[in-house]
């Protein structure tokens, strides 16, 4: 029996999904719909973007306004449909390669104009649709078909990267971690400005295989252990900081978005006029 | 009496008037001459009229962000020059494959690669047929004046929304840039196409065409209607399809809508062709030239006229056809090495001898020029 939230939410139709077994990309498409469906989003006011890639393919899924544009350039696409109706909920669905990589250029600048799109990245730090080619997260000396000498290019940290650029609230949690992955896709969504949400994911179809970390299930356990809270990593002794990756909230300001400045440019130009 | 502005006006400056009277709520785009006055005029008024201007961080974001606009439901334009043009093709393929109606202006400067900033060229008439990966078809125009790249432009938009596609105006660095009388009609006089959207409460299915319908209609997200919008091949219900039926029945409607409809899509001009034993075929700013030519010609007693596409894609095939089969010989000139005179060739067989006059050095073609070598090969 499908739940709920799956017969409410997802295109039940579409499903199977293309997704290989033990790819976490299910739970996080489904923890996305519980942050919209306890946050009471009006699901014909939903716009789901996502570009290329494995995950990119959830939209697909997902019974709302969904668009599936090019590589790299989901971003673009959602900030042309944010700008002409700002009143849309636009959400963003992306991979560590489509995001950071082909389209990094669209997240730094969405960030810095700090636009009302919430970005849920989908990181398993490798090119899963392509065959498991190194991405900009992949981990130095992590394999990829591309790196079969091991990486020697040093990964990204995206949640970071959205924070310096400009992202009005940024955080990072696991796809183990759901309930804390759901309370931050709400805090993201309702944040009025760019929000990231990096879900660190797992691909044990390529990352997994090649880098010998085990199955699915042990690839999540990886997740639930290697995965700290950025304020408890900071009182851990010195010795136990090895190896840990950090999670947590790393940004949640108010700034002024985006599309709220243009509509005050629109309303001053046209009062303007009929003060004529 | 209809009642005309007349002003003293720019070709780049004419097209963003036209785009605002054609509709236009929506710009996206990044800077590039000599394509900038399109983006500078637009942030200017576009706020004035409650419509939105973005300039994006590059040009492949400023046609994604120009699509997204027309996906929620404004219409849309992106201007550009050849650099530009070559980053945005792949999402001219998106917006073609997902049926997104769209403008996309291409102020035509000298190239390959950054080439001759900023001046004319007339280089990318094949790009704006074939730039974009895999088989689709296209429409472009060109203009020849400030006052047509008005009208084309009004065009454009109609033929966007009518046929749910991207239009490319394909104008160049001479047309632009230059500064010409124009007559701008009153709003009421100028005939609006607005895409078609489903109507309240009907079952939608967002790539179905309905009988007696060109496109499938198209619903603004946000309406209501909860579809899903792909690059991939997709069936009626815009969810991918792998069937090779279905990708057979779709990229045929795709590519009929715009071939099936030349006689609406296709606009040309003649010039001294009804006794023409001699035809030059030239489209934009050479055409100009060429009619210069046409006049010397013709007091020195040669009987050639001027076949002038504005319909650049898809061709006049039908006219081109009957100019080739009415005259013996035919120059065709273009500000480029031989490229459109591939498409006159293909069209006229071995009906008409086919010569060409190009150059893409920057300069535009001189009308001694376009007389010696009528004198020449005529």
């Amino acid at each position: 029996m499908t739940s709920e939230i799956v017969q409410k939410y997802f295109r039940i139709e579409n499903l199977p999904h293309i997704w290989c077994p033990g790819c976490s990309n299910g739970v996080v498409t489904r923890a996305l719909t519980v942050a919209i469906d306890e946050l009471g989003l009006d699901q014909d006011n939903i716009v789901v973007v996502s570009g290329i890639g494995c995950s990119s393919r959830a939209p697909g899924y997902l019974d709302f306004n969904t668009l599936h544009t090019t590589h790299g350039r989901g971003l673009a696409f959602a900030t042309g449909i944010k700008l002409a109706n700002p009143k849309l909920d636009v959400i963003l669905i992306a991979g560590d390669g489509d995001v950071s990589a082909i389209g990094g250029n669209h997240l730094i600048h969405a960030a810095r104009r700090n636009i009302d799109i919430t970005t849920i990245v989908f990181n398993n730090n490798i090119y899963g649709m392509t065959g498991g080619q190194y991405s900009p997260t992949t981990p130095t000396d992590a394999k990829g078909t591309t790196a079969p000498h091991g990486n020697i290019d040093k990964p990204f940290d995206i949640a970071q990267l959205a924070t310096a650029a400009g992202a009005t609230y940024a955080s990072r949690t696991t796809a183990y971690h759901v309930n804390q992955m759901v309370k931050y896709f709400k805090d993201a969504i309702t944040n009025k400005g760019f929000s990231m949400v990096e879900v660190a994911s797992i691909c044990p179809t390529y990352y997994g295989r090649k880098n010998k970390s085990g199955s699915g299930v042990q690839m999540m356990q990886t997740l639930k252990n290697d995965f700290i809270d950025r304020m408890a990593y900071d009182k851990l002794p010195e010795e136990k900081k090895a190896g840990k990756h950090l999670m947590g909230v790393f940004k949640n300001i108010t700034l002024p978005e985006y599309t709220a400045e243009y509509q005050r440019v629109i309303e001053a130009l046209q009062g303007g006029e009929s003060n004529e | 009496m209809s009642k005309k502005t007349v002003k003293l006006m720019q070709g780049n400056e004419a097209c963003v008037e036209a785009a605002l009277m054609a509709g236009m709520k929506f710009f996206a785009g990044y800077p590039i001459t000599p394509s900038t006055e399109l983006a500078e005029i637009s942030s200017e008024k576009l706020p004035r009229v409650g419509g939105k201007f973005i300039q994006m961080e590059d040009e492949i974001a400023g046609i994604a962000a120009a699509i997204g606009g027309s996906i929620a439901g404004l219409k849309s334009m992106t201007a550009t020059s050849g650099p530009g043009f070559s980053l945005k093709q792949e999402n001219i393929g998106y917006a073609a494959i997902a049926e997104i109606p769209l403008v996309i202006v291409n102020v035509m400067r000298g190239g390959p690669s950054t080439g001759l900033p900023t001046s004319p060229a007339q280089g990318d008439v094949m790009q704006a047929k074939w730039g974009t990966h895999g088989d689709h078809a296209i429409i472009a125009l060109s203009p020849q004046s400030v006052m047509e790249t008005f009208d084309i432009t009004i065009k454009a938009f109609n033929l966007a929304e009518k046929y749910r596609t991207p239009v490319i105006v394909l104008t160049d660095e001479v047309v632009g840039h230059m500064r010409e009388k124009i007559e701008i009609p009153e709003p009421g006089d100028i005939e609006i196409v607005n895409r078609t959207v489903p109507g309240p409460g009907e079952d939608y299915l967002p790539y179905r065409l309905e009988a007696g319908d060109i496109v499938p209609k198209m619903a603004p997200f946000g309406a209501g209607y909860r579809y899903h919008i792909t690059g991939l091949f997709h069936d009626e219900t815009g969810f991918p399809s792998n069937s090779t039926e279905n990708a057979d029945i779709m990229l045929k409607r795709m590519i009929s809508k715009i071939e099936d409809n030349r006689d609406d899509i296709v606009m040309f001009d003649e010039f001294m062709m009804e006794d023409a034993e001699y035809a030059i075929i030239s489209y934009g700013s050479t055409a100009r030239t060429v009619r210069n030519a046409i006049k010397t010609l013709r007091e020195q007693g040669m009987k050639v006229g001027l076949f002038r596409p504005i319909t650049i894609w898809p061709s006049a095939e039908k006219e081109i056809r009957e100019v080739g089969r009415k005259v013996k010989k035919i120059i065709v000139a273009e500000m480029n090495m031989g490229q459109y005179v591939q498409e006159v060739e293909r069209i006229v067989k071995s009906d008409a001898e086919v010569f060409h006059l190009g150059r893409a050095n920057g300069e535009v073609l001189m009308p001694s020029e376009v007389v010696q070598k009528a004198k020449e090969v005529f």
